[in-house]
């Protein structure tokens, strides 16, 4: 029996979710397929971004400005960072316009509100995907062989999606009252990327501040990344479970407040 | 307990409207933190203009298996209910029990994507309507066939005709088989041979034991499928019973109130209605032969004189009326317009008018008709009224030989005869003959 009445607190109904795991894998399918319609370069793309960025970073950041990259080749270190960077800007992008572009399906069917955002973030990972293996191909060429702590890997993706999905459901939940939100995304973007340690490594900030940089999600993600594909000698520490923290509060926020919201979606959108 | 299917209680849905803009924006928001910190947003009190109740108080008990039609004027809250059973919105207050899985129909084709195939949408659709892909994979043949579009299940939908496009909608959505279905207006797109497939597969439905709740303003598929009719008015439930009762009282609703003199229709204050340059339009009565009122009725091919009072703003000589006559499943059955008058005056006119439209045999068959009004001025509808007035046409013995007519929508004179055998038409000579020679001028 299902009950219909006015939504009250804090019922998250995560259950639910996996009942609708198929609708769930086709809108990411319909995702990747349209967009792979439309555009000339396809497959391309998921290769053409990051490595281009890869280019311009290393000249001016790694060779001009001597950046330093805790003795790794700046290219292999600039790289390993925008991998999971590409996923979480990729994610802050589609997810947050995601609700308003669906709302003929949120105006007309019955389906967890959650699946949206949830779709936009998941049809990235097919780009990261896509990047992951030219990764392999820098490491042949810069003759590097990943170590033991590659086992870590599969916890820092978790935590890049995780991520990606908290951000995702606030900015989606929002831009559906505010709309003016998605605007400000590309700004968010760009200031986001230099607080990242992705042109520059976290060893850069004094000591004592490290921690409060690790307030930054994406700060213990990327620092994770390199940890676990190049093996860093001294890992991270404290930057990585401060972030990890924050990507834990704010998912657990961003679905209370998504799920808050969502009754009045349907009316807004 | 067990043979419910729905059962509502006190549901009721509000929502914002008026001068609000819609979209608040962040930054709007955010300076009013810092301005003005302590302001409390005015709450809406639901007796402020602010917010209207689009549904208030509905409660009612769908059975299993009953066919359910929800009539009511554009604007009643029926698709409002819909949404609120269909958990697309929440309701505001009140609350509904629903005892088994639900499939929505409230659009044909919810989210399709024009860039993808025929073949693709199916998936798509069918997952978004709540179907499992094992399911779609074993329907897949079926609805393909149903939608008769097998030449172009590989081209991107954006190169679908309209209707093409609809047919497949609608195959996919009809082979969802939910417990309960509900379906909005659905048979509003595509024309005769689509609308007819659909109410077939409705019935199939319905005969297999599933309860349906349907909406829609086609009266005749309405009386035809359902058993159970409920009828909402301003968002509050008016009727709740057989759907043949549940119709008389939505139709008897839509004509304006009775008034001691039945021929005599106020048109001050009609609903249902556009009046571009103003309320010109202001009374209509109905006379018969002799110019006696029609207070009861008129009988099947009586005289019919509808006397329009209206008002012409400025001087002019290109008005025209038109008064379209509906039966009580809303079809028109005639239009009569002052274009088809051959003898109009070309004298301006100005102020004050009455038109009259003289119907010599007004040859309907039995049965209650609505009448739409419109005024248009030089080629501009300037005032029209939905439902201006009533007839009804009562049974009577128009051919004369004490049978009175049924069925069909109107009547015409005719007259039946056997062929002698020795004519010359029985014979095969019809070649060079003019027709009505040889039957004499009788006919």
């Amino acid at each position: 029996m299902v009950v219909v009445e006015p939504r009250k607190g804090f019922d998250l109904r995560l259950k639910e979710l996996w009942n609708y795991r198929e609708l769930l894998f086709i809108l990411v399918w319909r995702d990747i397929k349209v967009r792979y319609k439309q555009t000339a370069l396809g497959a391309i793309w998921a290769i053409l971004q990051p490595v281009l960025a890869t280019v311009v970073f290393s000249i001016f950041f790694g060779r001009f400005a001597k950046v330093p990259s805790d003795g790794i080749p700046y290219p292999v270190f600039a790289y390993v960072g925008l991998l999971p960077w590409q996923l979480f800007a990729y994610a802050l992008n589609e997810s947050t316009n995601s609700l308003v572009s669906n709302q003929n399906l949120i105006t007309k069917v019955y389906f967890p509100r959650l699946v949206i955002p949830l779709s936009a973030v998941l049809a990235g990972l097919v780009d990261f995907a896509i990047a992951f293996v030219v990764l392999l191909g820098l490491f042949w060429r810069y003759g590097i062989v990943p170590s033991a702590s590659l086992v870590v890997l599969p916890v820092f993706i978790l935590l890049a999606v995780a991520s990606a999905l908290a951000i995702g459901l606030w900015l989606s939940a929002l831009n559906v009252q505010y709309r003016d939100v998605r605007y400000t995304i590309p700004f968010l973007t760009q200031l986001w990327l230099f607080a990242t340690p992705v042109v520059y490594p976290s060893s850069l900030v004094p000591e004592k501040w490290r921690a409060l940089y690790g307030l930054n999600p994406m700060a213990g993600v990327v620092e994770g990344f390199r940890w676990a594909l190049l093996g860093k000698a001294a890992n991270p520490g404290p930057l990585i479970w401060v972030s990890a923290g924050m990507v834990v509060l704010l998912l657990l926020g961003g679905v209370i407040y998504f799920r808050r919201m969502e009754s009045t979606f349907a009316d807004l959108v | 307990m067990s043979n419910i299917a729905i059962r509502a209680e006190g549901l009721s849905k509000r929502y914002k409207v008026g001068k609000q803009e819609k979209y608040r924006t962040l930054r709007d928001t955010l300076t009013q933190c810092v301005t003005n910190p302590f302001k409390r947003k005015p709450n809406g009190n639901s007796q402020g203009e602010d917010w209207i109740w689009a549904i208030k108080d509905l409660s009612f008990e769908i059975k299993h298996g009953d066919v359910v039609g929800i009539i009511g004027r554009n604007g009643a809250g029926k698709s409002t209910l819909l949404k609120v059973l269909s958990r697309i919105t929440d309701p505001t207050k009140g609350r509904a029990e629903i005892f088994g899985r639900v499939g929505s129909l409230l659009e044909v084709g919810t989210g399709f994507h024009p860039e993808l195939t025929g073949r693709e949408n199916i998936f798509l659709n069918g997952a978004i309507l709540g179907m499992q892909r094992v399911e779609i994979l074993a329907k897949f043949d079926e609805i393909v066939a149903f939608s008769e579009i097998e030449r172009f299940l590989d081209t991107p939908v954006k190169h679908y005709s309209t209707g093409m496009y609809v047919r497949l909608a609608f195959a996919i959505a009809a082979h969802l088989e939910p417990e309960i279905l509900i379906v909005d207006e659905v048979l509003a797109v595509g024309d005769l041979a689509f609308q007819k497939k659909c109410i077939g597969k409705m019935n199939d439905v319905s005969r297999a034991g599933r309860t349906v709740l349907f909406v829609s303003h086609n009266m005749a598929a309405i009386e035809n499928l359902c058993r159970h009719g409920i009828v909402l008015a301003g968002g509050k439930l008016v009727f709740d019973g057989q759907i043949k009762d549940a119709s008389a009282y939505y139709f008897n609703s839509l004509a304006p109130a009775s008034n001691p003199d039945g021929h005599v229709f106020d048109l001050s204050n009609a609903r249902d209605r556009i009046s571009r340059v103003g309320k010109l339009l202001k009374k209509v009565e109905l006379l018969t032969e002799h110019n006696r009122p029609v207070n009861e009725g008129v009988r099947i091919g009586d005289r019919l004189k509808v006397r329009i009072h209206f008002d012409l703003p400025s001087p002019t000589t290109r008005f025209n009326i038109g008064l379209g006559f509906n039966n009580a499943f809303g079809q028109r059955i005639f239009t009569a317009h002052s274009l088809f008058e051959a003898e109009r005056s070309d004298e301006e006119q100005v102020g004050a008018q009455i038109f009259v439209c003289d119907i010599p045999s007004f040859t309907l068959t039995q049965g209650t008709y609505t009448a739409r009004l419109w005024l248009d001025i030089a080629n501009t509808e300037a005032d029209l009224i939905e439902d201006a007035m009533r007839v009804d046409v009562i049974e009577s013995d128009f051919y004369g030989t004490g049978k009175v007519p049924w069925n069909g929508s109107f009547v015409l004179p005719h007259r039946w005869y056997l062929e002698p055998e020795d004519s010359a038409v029985h014979q095969g000579q019809l070649v060079g003959a003019v027709p009505g020679e040889l039957y004499g001028s009788d006919l």
